[in-house]
């Protein structure tokens, strides 16, 4: 009986094969890549879509939570957004495709849609375990990106927009991105929604930091009100490389944002920051899976949340040192702001340290606007509303101010006041 | 300008009853000056002048230029030109202060219809009145509050008055924690705006700030209500002789 209910497919799973089944030949990929495919898709066929009874997605219930996929379409849209900062340069995918021809001075800009066609991407579409659904999914029906190389000793002042455009229906990207030794860039990666209706995106990067290289990455995700949103970020740090990951949520019906990263390289330093925003019937889930696997590497990770509305968020934290990682020096803390009664968020904090001279630590709290700030706001003639999004915004502005690049620390405020004054 | 009528108001969340049947005229251009022993309720009058919500008014009228304002929110009644000088102005980490100055004095602007300040008259004025209370420019930098001296706090509650230039000041125990020089620099502040058509309350324990603030009329507050009123010679029999004969005499 048990059993059955658990291997009852769910229109959201029966959808998703279909899709696989109907894209057939159509796919991208040489035979290596289309045996890649076929066996995540069989995985995905014979386990299903997680629940909450797998650990790593107690409190995304994908099972439950996806309800619908929509066919994947052609694209619909010519919305052609700015640039989150005006210097940067555009790197395009439209609906999950090479948008127009890309070339950046300095960088190697490839076709991940070739890769695929040659069969160089097969090995990276292996899952990191076998809960790994969302390397799944993304492996089984990814049709492009951009493969970029930052040549070693490359220094990048000109920002990089990875700007992911995504209407109605399905996009499936990935960005493997090397940053040879000693190279600095800036990379912004942005999900947008284009148009209304409900899309349904994975997407992966898999990042590379070679030795010293010092990296900003932030991921903007900024999907519609119906739009459900995979995402993963991988990420292996080499021997004093910096690498400063800047993460924001602020739309999507259902979001999961993986961070797997791999501190591998000693004196490798990782500078990790998130604010979720967070109101509607939404759910919105950050899962970081961070290793810290050599000696003497540091890490310091804090995310910010303001929940509204009924919307549900969850953030699960685990950091693990490994046995002969000494002198590891890790520091996590999550933030909350409750906006109502019905908003929830599970913060879930897990460190499993197997080296015995470490520093590692984690805090977690839950809290609501200080009565006595709103009121000190108002009695200068600040309305409700108004004094409680500046409060808010105080809240997470502590973290975007970190990132020091003017236009960059205005931009990331920009989306914050205009998300907060929809949604406060 | 401000009349109190037969007020009671408790505390909202465990009853205390706080202003017993308080009485209280000030006329415009009026300085007055409230005063009282520790808990007779000379706090929890500002807040409730200013529409704190952990207080409840449970009868009587507070007609602030013939309206009752009782159902006035705190904005509400700032746009409307009341302005409390808090005892303890709050720290707020993340706000910065030049921004808490610029969208408070907009939003009063835009409550009452007037167009709203450009930057560089923003900063102009902000520069003005900073100048004139000695504030030191790097203070205005800093988030609202956070790492100011008791002293520095006070001030800026003063700047924050004379750039949102209130019709009914009410300063609260503005003189705790200040030493004689910056008590000056404040009352210079306040002295600055008196005007005919505007009107300061003044909270306090001591005569002190009374001589650099010179009140028309003095209120002796006790247990909730207003038991005796005087000129300034009031304050000076206070000064001397404590509360206890007055006190005596009411009861």
């Amino acid at each position: 009986m048990n059993m059955q209910a658990q291997n009852r497919q769910t229109a959201a799973e029966t959808a998703l094969l279909d899709s696989y089944n109907a894209q057939i030949g159509e796919l991208p990929g040489n035979g290596a890549v289309i045996s890649a495919r076929d066996r995540l898709v069989d995985d995905l066929k014979t386990n299903g879509l997680p629940t909450r009874r797998v650990e790593a997605w107690h409190y995304t219930d994908l099972k439950t939570l996806l309800r619908s996929i929509p066919a994947s379409g052609p694209a619909s849209s010519v919305r052609n957004p700015a640039p989150l900062v005006d210097a940067a340069a555009l790197i395009k995918t439209r609906q999950g495709e090479a948008d127009g021809n890309v070339s950046v001075d300095g960088i190697v800009v490839g076709s991940y849609a070739d890769m695929l066609r040659e069969g160089t991407a097969a090995p990276g579409l292996s899952v990191i375990d076998k809960d790994d659904t969302i390397g799944k999914i993304n492996g089984s029906f990814v049709r492009d990106g951009y493969v970029l190389e930052f040549p070693a000793g490359a220094e990048i002042g000109q920002p990089i927009e990875i700007q992911a455009l995504h209407g109605a229906g399905q996009a499936h990207t990935r960005f493997p991105v090397s940053f040879g030794a000693g190279s600095k860039a800036t990379v912004i990666e942005r999900h947008i929604q284009t148009t209304d209706g409900q899309a349904f995106v994975s997407s992966v990067s898999d990042i590379s930091l070679e030795d010293g290289a010092e990296v900003t990455w932030i991921v903007v995700q900024e999907q519609g009100a119906d739009d459900t949103h995979l995402a993963q970020v991988r990420v292996r740090v080499g021997n004093n490389a910096k690498l400063r990951l800047f993460v924001i949520n602020a739309g999507g019906k259902l979001v999961r944002q993986e961070l797997r990263i791999d501190v591998a390289g000693e004196g490798a330093d990782l500078q990790l920051r998130g604010v979720n925003l967070l109101g509607g019937d939404t759910h919105t889930d950050v899962t970081l899976v961070l290793g810290h696997n050599v000696p003497n590497t540091t890490s310091t990770e804090i995310f910010r949340n303001v929940v509204f509305d009924r919307a549900r968020g969850v953030f699960q934290g685990m950091i693990k040192v490994a046995l002969d990682a000494q002198k590891t020096d890790a520091r996590m803390a999550c933030n909350t702001l409750l906006m109502s009664d019905d908003a929830e968020f599970a913060a879930k904090p897990e460190l499993e340290i197997f080296a015995d001279d470490v520093q590692c630590g984690h805090g977690a709290t839950v809290a609501d606007i200080d009565d006595n700030h709103l009121y000190y706001l108002m009695a200068r003639g600040i309305p409700h509303n108004k004094a409680r999004a500046m409060l808010v915004n105080a809240f997470v502005a502590e973290i975007v101010e970190e990132l020091e690049d003017e236009a960059l620390v205005e931009a990331l405020e920009a989306i914050i006041s205009n998300w907060l004054e929809k949604h406060a | 300008m401000l009349e109190i009528r037969n007020l009671h108001a408790r505390i909202a969340e465990d009853g205390t009853e706080i202003i017993r049947g308080l009485n209280l005229t000030v006329k415009a251009g009026e300085v007055a000056a409230i005063m009282g022993p520790n808990g007779s309720g000379k706090s929890t009058l500002s807040y409730i002048l200013s529409g704190r919500e952990d207080y409840e008014v449970t009868e009587g009228e507070i007609l602030y230029n013939g309206e009752n304002i009782l159902e006035l929110d705190p904005a509400e009644r700032a746009a409307k030109g009341i302005f409390l000088a808090f005892q303890y102005p709050v720290e707020i980490p993340g706000v910065a202060t030049m921004q808490f100055l610029k969208v408070a004095m907009n939003e009063q602007r835009k409550a009452r219809g007037d167009a709203e300040l450009s930057t560089p008259d923003f900063i102009r004025k902000v520069k003005e009145a900073a100048a004139e209370l000695k504030i030191n420019p790097d203070m205005l930098k800093r988030p609202l509050n956070v790492g100011f001296s008791g002293g520095e706090k006070k001030r800026a509650e003063i700047l924050q008055m004379a750039l949102l230039e209130p019709k009914l000041c009410v300063l609260d125990e503005t003189d705790s924690g200040l030493d004689i020089d910056a008590l000056k620099i404040v009352a210079d502040g306040v002295n600055a705006l008196k005007s005919p058509d505007r009107a300061v309350i003044v909270i306090t324990h001591y005569q002190r700030l009374l001589d650099y603030i010179v009140p028309d009329t003095v209120h002796v507050l006790y247990k909730g209500q207003i038991i005796r009123t005087g000129d300034k010679q009031l304050a000076l029999e206070l000064e001397a002789n404590g509360y206890a004969d007055i006190i005596g005499q009411a009861a």
